[in-house]
This record gives structure tokens, C-alpha cells and sequence, in this order.
């Protein structure tokens, strides 16, 4: 049982803190989220270089075979800075479905240009009607020769706009809200009947729409039985959120801390007030519990754990309040100044916000964890 | 980083939890499960069976009669224990005193009090807090007066647990009113047969006698009964303060009594259905099971920081914040799942005296019972507010 960090992930650690620190000043941050394509590809090379794209492929797919830990190292480091670039779309929802699903051709063709940076990819699983259930898929593929047919709608989809390849969920057989039946496919962003509405996301990231008409597209696994990998990349991806969400809570709470510290009202710092030292003791203590459950629950991940849906919507449930509550507050504390656009809290209050509501919010997995306790799972 | 323990561990996880499972006596576990608190005889029968196998004190050195474990060991053991159920043995000779005398203590003192200790030969009771004196615990105004061989008491000391079955007492008194409040206070024993004390009881929310007053009228204490130097009293009483830190967040106990939760909701019939199916209940039990989980982690997180060396500061108070909390939250919802019985209650020297059974269902008495007795949770050992100041100071410049 240790919860410290290895030689090797401390270097890790290190190495994205100083990427940071040196390309992630918040007023650069801001004009790179102004910019027409939200994120840099020279950062996204450096990504690439310093092997954080290949980090989750498993080594026999050109990766590093990291764990989730050694990724909750790097993204709660990102997480600090609000980077932009799409380490999350890209490889740890396109690239790990490929990898979870694809044939040898496909992750040959696919996963080395992922870990490498000269291909992107997004997935579209959400729709319209879902709100945040993964099974509930109207979207239809239809087989027509050796490749099918898709058509549908699909919403939210993180950083398609900038992607080259699109990997979609869509039913191949059953009911909207059946488990089986749901299939994974591979399409070209720029293939023949694929519409697209691009736009950004409250915390600066891009996101679009996509209307699916009889769009062409290449299979990935067995058809009908992608829920499950579709659910365990999920599983993943929310461990990286909430490491980004426990980066940026660290540093609502120092700039808060600062800020109070500083502000003077009456004569006296308003961090002389009792209520105030108070209110920074909440945030620290909700900081300091999403951090321990998210590294519990990350290695718990790493360790083979079974019932992990469990443990990821109660980790997810307690950091997105968490989230939620620490990005209020920063802004609270900073009065007036906080509700600016040229202050960096409001910022972290919108992009603690979006990782609240990102593969379901606090609601959606505190409800799917007591689903556990009716039918006995956790019991 | 891990959370897989060493198979020694794990074999020692086997040795706790199976010998505490053969050796605990089921009518200990009952009043347990139901939220009363232990007789006095099989509390000290339970901590005896303890000591004879040698755990009594896992914390104390080795040459004073510790275990010496690791603090994974010790951290297991805490777990197995409450997690069988067991109620907590009593902490004012083992985890307060008994520390307090072997390391500040004359060898007399130790040759004197600590075996007794160990076997659960001689009840003590904790004289810190006052009338007047509560979290600002210094501001105490019981006076010791130094007479030839002896000090001579007077003053009121409250709150004081089960002080009607102490034969001693540690005791917090004022020895120079004349300097900065810390440094005129010393550390004394006393024993509780001395003339000129009187102990009244104080009847708690639970309609319960576990609390007191003590009064002292002229007590004469031996001045071989005072603990290292007079007027250092602060530094003792702070050092035990620090070593109540071993089961602060109360983890296992809350993990258990979550179990019995979920049971009664099992169990509480809704119409055709039962509780358990409510969704906006099962939504209240998973939101403390996720805070549990987050606070287990916790301690955890900060038990691997203190193998690596790391001195822990503000941790152990945030702890103390969460799991009383959480073990308050687990005890309302509790009385809630009792329905219209959330409403009933007696002592139970009253239900005992009844021929009529039960009041609504049989789990029903004891649930209330710890609801009420489980609101000092967040007042004794330094309130939640207290609690907040003390971060409050470490984490701010």
C-alpha cells in the first residue's frame, strides 16, 4: 500500500509541470482558446514528443504501457495549467476504443499515428436523447456490403472539429436502450454525409454536432458488442478528468489563498476573517478527499478491480461536487474581481464546471452507485 | 504507487480478524450492533481476553507492553477490529494516560500505574474539561495548592465520562495563577476515593449517565502523583491530545454501522415494498458511502505519507471533521429509516423495566440511543470549529 510517487512518475510529474509552467501563463492560455482552432499543434508535437500520446497504448501497439496512474500524473498536471490540447479525445477515448476494439490492420494503421501526434481522433457516443447513459444509442448502422451504413445524430462530441478520424457509436441491432446491439465505427471527419456543427465549450475546449446521412464507415470489433470497451474507456477517461479537476483545484485554493491574503477590508486581510479561513478549510478538505479517491480509485483501475463502474461514479460524484464547489468559492472569495473574463478564477470555474458535467455529472453517477445498493452489488 | 498490502500483512489481516471473530462475546457484540454502550464489567472482561493475547496496546513500546507493530499492522488491526463489530475499548488508561505516564512519568509512577493499565485493573477518568473551559481548555481555574507532601485541589472539573466507575482520574490543575495561562498549569493523578471529591451525574440527550461533575473540596494529593514538572502540565496535556489520533476518522466503525444502514432499510417495509427501493433514500445512503470512500482513501493516502516519513499537520484534524460527520450522517439516517419510530424514545433503564417488549422494531431503541449520544462527536477532542482554526493556521501564510 503506497500512494507515493515513483522515481519514474516524478519525473513524469515534473516534466509536464514545467511544460506548464513554461507555455501555459494564463494570458497565452487565453488567446490559444481565442484562436480559430482552440489548442496548439506545436504544443500538441511537444505531447507527442515527450511521449505523453503514447503513454496508455499497451507496448505491443507502439505504446508505453503506462497505467491509469502514470496517466492521472500527467493529466492532473495539465489539469493545473487548463491546457487545451485533446490528450483526451484523442488518445484516451479514439486511440483506447481502437486499441480495446480494432483488428491488427486497424490499430497498425491507427495507434502509432495516435501516440505519435500526426493523426487525431474523437468519439461520438452521446446523443441528444441520452443525457449521460452510454447504452442508450439511436444512431443506426446498417451493413451493406463489407462496410455500413450510419445515420443519426450525435452530440457534444469532445474536439471533433480539429480531428481526422472519427470513431462513432451506433446501433446495429436491438432497442434505443439495450446493451447489445451497440457497435463502434471508424469514419474519415471530412467523409461524404457527415455534417458538423463546430463551437466552443464554456471552458474555452471545442465540441461539435454531428448529423450522420448513410455515411460510410468501417467497423471496429465484433458487431453489436462494443458497450462494454465503450464503458471501460469511459471508466478511463473519467479517471483523467478527475486528476485534471484535483490539478485545478490546487490551484483555485492557492490563488484564493493568495488573493485573501492580500485583499484588505476594514483595515485587515479578509483572511483575518474566521468565516473566510473557514471557507478555505472546506475547499481544502473536499480538494484533499477528490484527491485520495482519485488516486485510490485510478489504482484500483491500474490493479484489475472489478465492479469498477462503482468506483468510478463514486469518485466521479464526490470530484465533480468537489469541483463544483471549490470553483464557486474561488470565485466568492475574489469578490468583484473574480467575475471577470481577465482574471484566471473564473476560468477555473468554468473548466471545473464542464469536468463536473463530462461523462455524467455528480447527480448522474451518485444515482448510478446506489443502482448498486438496490440490486445489492454494493452492498 | 499500490494499494495491494504485503502477503505478511495479509496473513496478519487473516490472524486479527479470525481470532477477534472466535474471541469477541456475542452478548458484547449485541449491545454493540445495537448502539448501547458496553457494561463496565464486559468492557473490562473484552479488554482483558486483549491483553492476554497481547493486544491490548498496540501503540505503547514494546518494553512497556506494546506489539510492536508497523503502522501498517496497526492500521489493519484498527480496521479488523471495528469492522468485527467490536466496541472501542476505553481509552483514558490506554490511549491517554498510559502514554503520559511512561514518558514523562518517574519510574515509581510507571511501576505503579502501568500493569494496572495494561490488564484493565483500575478505571480512569480525563479532568481536562471545565464549566468555564471547554475548547479554550487553558483558561482552567482548578487550583492546586502546594501544602508540604501534598497538593490541595479545589474546583469543578465537567463532562466527565464514566467517571462514576473511575478509581483515578488525570486531572488538569492550576498551580500559579500568576503567569501566561499555558505555563501555570501541572498534570495530576488522583485518586477518586480521596476525600472531599463528590462525582454527580449529568443524564445526557440519550436520557443516559455516562457524563459527570466532579467536585474537589479540599483534596489532598499526594505530590508524588504529579506527572514530571510542575507548571509544565500544558505540554503533557497537549501530547495526549496528539495521540488520540489513532482512530480519529473512524473508517471501519462507519463502514460497519453503514452495513447495519442498509439492513434496516432492507428491512422497513414501505407498503407493498420496503425502503430500500425509495430512490431518493438509497440516493442519501450512496452520497455518505461516497464520502466514506473518499475519507477511507484519505486515511490511507496519509498513512502511506507517514511510513515515508512525512510529518502529517493539518491531515489529522481533517479526519476528525469528516469522520464525525460522516458517522453522524450514517447515525440521523438511521433514526430517518425508523419512520414514524424516529419519534420514540426511552431510556433504557425504562425499556428494560417494561413487560410489554420492544418500542416498534427491535432495532429501534439503540439506533436513537447512539443518534443522540453521536452529537458530541463533532464537539468532544476540540469541536469541527476548532478543528477548521487549527487547519486554518497550518495551511494559511
Amino acid at each position: 500500500m503506497n500512494f507515493e510517487l515513483s522515481g519514474e512518475q516524478q519525473m513524469l510529474k515534473d516534466s509536464v509541470e514545467r511544460f506548464v509552467q513554461d507555455n501555459y501563463e494564463f494570458a497565452k492560455r487565453k488567446d490559444l482558446a481565442g484562436s480559430a482552432l482552440g489548442y496548439s499543434d506545436s504544443h500538441w508535437a511537444v505531447f507527442a514528443e515527450m511521449g505523453w500520446l503514447m503513454l496508455p497504448f499497451a507496448e505491443e501497439n507502439g505504446g508505453l504501457g503506462g497505467s491509469a496512474v502514470d496517466m492521472g500524473v500527467v493529466t492532473e498536471a495539465l489539469g493545473a495549467g487548463m491546457t487545451l490540447e485533446p490528450l483526451v479525445p484523442s488518445v484516451l477515448l479514439g486511440g483506447k476504443l481502437v486499441e480495446a476494439l480494432g483488428g491488427a490492420a486497424q490499430k497498425d494503421n491507427i495507434l502509432s499515428a495516435v501516440a505519435g501526434g500526426q493523426l487525431k481522433l474523437a468519439l461520438a457516443y452521446g446523443e441528444p436523447h441520452a443525457r449521460f447513459d452510454l447504452n442508450y444509442v439511436e444512431a443506426t448502422a446498417v451493413k451493406s456490403g463489407n462496410k455500413y451504413v450510419l445515420n443519426g445524430r450525435k452530440s457534444v462530441v469532445l474536439q471533433a472539429a480539429s480531428a481526422d478520424k472519427i470513431v462513432v457509436i451506433a446501433r446495429t441491432s436491438g432497442d434505443a436502450a439495450d446493451t447489445s446491439g451497440i457497435s463502434a465505427f471508424l469514419i474519415d471527419a471530412d467523409t461524404t454525409g457527415l455534417l458538423k456543427q463546430d463551437y466552443p465549450m464554456v471552458d474555452g475546449q471545442r465540441a461539435s454536432d454531428l448529423w450522420l446521412q448513410d455515411v460510410q464507415a468501417e467497423l471496429l470489433g465484433a458487431e453489436g458488442a462494443a458497450f462494454a470497451a465503450l464503458q471501460s474507456v469511459i471508466d478511463g477517461a473519467i479517471c483523467a478528468v478527475c486528476s485534471e479537476a484535483v490539478g485545478a483545484m490546487g490551484r483555485v485554493l492557492e490563488m484564493t489563498k493568495d488573493y485573501t491574503a492580500t485583499r484588505n477590508q476594514f483595515g485587515k486581510a479578509i483572511s483575518d476573517n474566521q468565516v473566510v479561513q473557514h471557507r478555505l478549510v472546506d475547499m481544502f478538505t473536499v480538494l484533499e478527499e477528490s484527491k485520495a479517491i482519485t488516486d485510490m480509485t485510478t489504482m484500483r483501475l491500474a490493479e484489475g478491480a472489478q465492479n469498477t463502474s462503482a468506483l468510478v461514479s463514486a469518485m466521479k460524484a464526490k470530484v465533480g461536487e468537489a469541483a463544483r464547489f471549490v470553483g464557486a468559492q474561488g470565485v466568492q472569495l475574489h469578490g468583484g474581481i473574480g467575475m471577470t473574463d481577465e482574471y484566471p478564477i473564473g476560468h477555473y470555474f468554468k473548466r471545473l464546471m464542464a469536468i463536473d458535467v463530462m461523462f455524467g455529472d455528480s447527480a448522474h453517477h451518485l444515482n448510478r452507485y446506489a443502482e448498486g445498493i438496490a440490486t445489492g452489488a454494493n452492498s | 504507487m499500490d494499494l495491494q498490502f504485503s502477503s505478511d500483512d495479509l496473513a496478519f489481516q487473516d490472524e486479527v480478524r479470525s481470532f477477534l471473530k472466535e474471541n469477541l462475546p456475542a452478548s458484547v457484540l449485541d449491545r454493540s450492533d445495537r448502539g448501547l454502550h458496553p457494561l463496565k464489567d464486559d468492557i473490562v472482561a473484552w479488554q482483558k481476553t486483549l491483553h492476554k493475547k497481547g493486544w491490548i496496546a498496540p501503540n505503547w513500546p514494546v518494553k512497556h507492553g506494546g506489539t510492536g507493530w508497523s503502522l501498517t499492522q496497526k492500521y489493519i488491526y484498527n480496521r479488523e477490529y471495528f469492522l468485527t463489530g467490536a466496541p472501542q475499548t476505553i481509552a483514558f488508561g490506554l490511549n491517554m494516560v498510559g502514554p503520559v505516564i511512561y514518558t514523562f512519568g518517574t519510574q515509581k509512577q510507571k511501576d505503579k500505574y502501568l500493569t494496572d493499565i495494561l490488564q484493565s485493573n483500575v478505571w480512569w477518568c480525563q479532568g481536562y474539561s471545565e464549566p468555564g473551559a471547554g475548547s479554550d481548555l487553558a483558561s482552567l481555574r482548578t487550583r492546586a495548592v502546594r501544602d508540604g507532601d501534598d497538593y490541595v485541589v479545589n474546583g469543578q472539573k465537567i463532562w466527565t465520562s464514566w467517571a462514576q466507575y473511575a478509581d483515578m482520574m488525570f486531572c488538569l490543575v492550576r498551580t500559579d495563577p500568576d503567569v501566561k495561562q499555558q505555563e501555570g498549569i501541572s498534570f495530576l493523578l488522583i485518586d477518586m476515593t480521596s476525600p472531599g471529591i463528590e462525582v454527580r451525574p449529568i443524564i445526557g440527550l440519550d436520557g443516559e449517565h455516562s457524563l459527570n461533575e466532579v467536585f474537589f473540596d479540599d483534596v489532598r494529593v499526594p505530590a508524588e502523583n504529579l506527572i514530571g514538572e510542575e507548571n509544565k502540565g500544558w505540554t503533557y496535556a497537549k501530547f495526549l491530545l496528539g495521540n488520540e489520533r489513532n482512530t480519529i476518522a473512524r473508517v471501519s466503525r462507519s463502514q460497519y454501522q453503514l452495513k447495519r444502514l442498509k439492513e434496516v432499510a432492507r428491512a422497513e417495509r414501505r407498503g407493498a415494498g420496503h425502503l430500500i427501493e425509495d430512490t431518493d433514500f438509497r440516493r442519501r445512503i450512496a452520497r455518505i458511502e461516497t464520502d466514506l470512500m473518499a475519507l477511507e482513501a484519505m486515511e490511507l493516502r496519509y498513512l502511506s505519507q507517514d511510513i515515508a516519513g512525512k510529518k502529517l499537520m493539518a491531515e489529522p484534524s481533517v479526519l476528525k471533521i469528516r469522520g464525525a460527520e460522516i458517522a453522524q450522517a450514517i447515525k440521523t439516517l438511521t433514526v430517518e429509516a425508523l419512520g414514524p419510530y424516529g419519534m420514540v424514545y426511552e431510556s433504557e433503564d425504562q425499556l428494560t423495566m417494561r413487560n410489554d417488549g420492544p418500542l416498534g422494531p427491535e432495532y429501534a431503541h439503540g439506533a436513537m440511543a447512539d443518534h443522540l449520544y453521536q452529537r458530541a462527536a463533532t464537539i468532544y477532542g476540540g469541536t469541527n470549529e476548532i478543528q477548521r482554526n487549527i487547519i486554518a493556521k497550518l495551511i494559511l501564510r
